[in-house]
């Protein structure tokens, strides 16, 4: 039943997401692909459409995949599961705010949490580094090939103007623009 | 009666011009809530918002779920929470309907192919960005920084499950301060 594991899916991804959408992308990459639901290069090009599209990106990919595999039914599936789980904690703590708010458990907790979150974006760069530089794999000698060192180029240019606070969605334009001007230019594969 | 109703449209109009508006998610939202509760409606004071805010964060899902959520339960209990939630996601929703099937048009065409191996480089600088942030605002102490770095191992390196990853790094968190919280008692 393609409803149920999509609610069950996106519900766990909700019930974990911790300090912002980049974060959970390992958990959405390997659900995802474990379930073969979409390609990894195809979810990196989706976190370009969820930075320009309002919205947290947690709701927009849950929305998406939805979407794509069941329909509309789909999306309203996922996108319930990954929204139930913080609303019924919001709930919860709503109803117990001092509690919650004085806890050593939750403090203590969180000091985890915080460093976790940095250990999880790090591993979300490590393999949509993998994505974007190796998309065969890293066995086929693409170190030789023209599309390694464009990808490269963009990075490198996009790093520095994200580091100088150049807006998301410029940023996603500009390597937009020169992603097709170098395709066309240079006749990269497709 | 016909006051409470008039209060949940409103709650609901708010969030749906928060859940609107708000590019990039998250942090981004957190301005626009602060005025359209505080300033504009008088929903929740400025000291309270700061705590919704801080426990957003704190608690799982979306943040601007979150506060949704909680700022709609606030002012008119559990329909008004579900007021601001239905808000807050119904934008995102409608919008990302609609670009799916755009996208499944035209993904298959030359010029787009190309765009998005332009654009996959530059949400790793996006990645790399958000990393930076982060490492910022997190605690600097040896604890924190061997979590992190435990994190990573565990989750690229040895490909363990994220949530298990996460359930670790709470309890190492949990454990730590509760043995320096001990020490500076005795």
């Amino acid at each position: 039943m393609i409803y149920l594991e999509l609610f069950w899916t996106f519900f766990k991804i909700g019930a974990f997401t911790f300090g912002g959408g980049y974060a959970m992308l390992p958990l959405i990459q390997a659900e995802v692909e474990s379930h073969g639901w979409m390609a990894s290069a195809d979810l990196v090009n989706f976190v370009a459409v969820s930075e320009s599209t309002p919205g947290p990106f947690a709701v927009n990919i849950s929305t998406y995949v939805g979407t794509e595999l069941a329909g509309i039914p789909g999306g309203i599936f996922a996108t319930l599961g990954v929204v139930l789980p913080s609303f019924l904690i919001i709930l919860l703590v709503a109803r117990c705010f001092e509690a919650f708010r004085n806890s050593r458990i939750v403090s203590g907790c969180m000091a985890g949490l915080k460093p976790a979150v940095i250990g999880l974006i790090g591993t979300a760069v490590l393999s949509v580094g993998k994505t974007v530089f190796f998309p065969q794999g890293f066995s086929t000698g693409v170190l030789g090939g023209m599309s390694f060192y464009i990808s490269l180029a963009i990075f490198l240019l996009m790093t520095v103007l994200a580091f100088k606070k150049v807006h998301p969605i410029l940023l996603i334009c500009l390597s937009a623009v020169i992603g097709i001007c170098a395709g066309y230019g240079l006749g990269l594969p497709v | 009666m016909e006051n409470r109703n008039k209060t949940l449209l409103e709650i609901f109009l708010t969030f749906l011009r928060i859940g609107a508006f708000t590019f990039g998610g998250g942090y981004a939202m957190i301005p626009l809530i602060q005025k359209e509760t505080v300033e504009k409606h008088g929903w929740i004071s400025d000291k309270d918002i700061l705590e919704i805010v801080a426990i957003a964060e704190s608690t799982p899902g979306p943040i601007a779920v979150n506060s949704a959520t909680f700022v709609g339960y606030r002012v008119c209990g559990f329909t008004g929470a579900l007021c601001a939630t239905l808000g807050v996601v119904l934008p995102s929703f409608l919008v990302i309907t609609a670009i799916a099937f755009v996208l499944r048009e035209f993904q298959s065409m030359k010029v787009v192919q190309y765009a998005f191996f332009g654009i996959r480089a530059g949400v790793l600088a996006l990645i790399l960005k958000a990393l930076w942030s982060m490492y910022r605002q997190c605690p600097k102490n040896p604890v924190s920084y061997a979590i992190a770095a435990g994190s990573f191992i565990l989750a690229a390196i040895l490909n363990v499950n994220v949530l298990l990853v996460l359930i670790l790094c709470a309890a190492a968190g949990f454990l730590a301060s509760t043995i320096s919280l001990r020490r500076a008692e005795s």
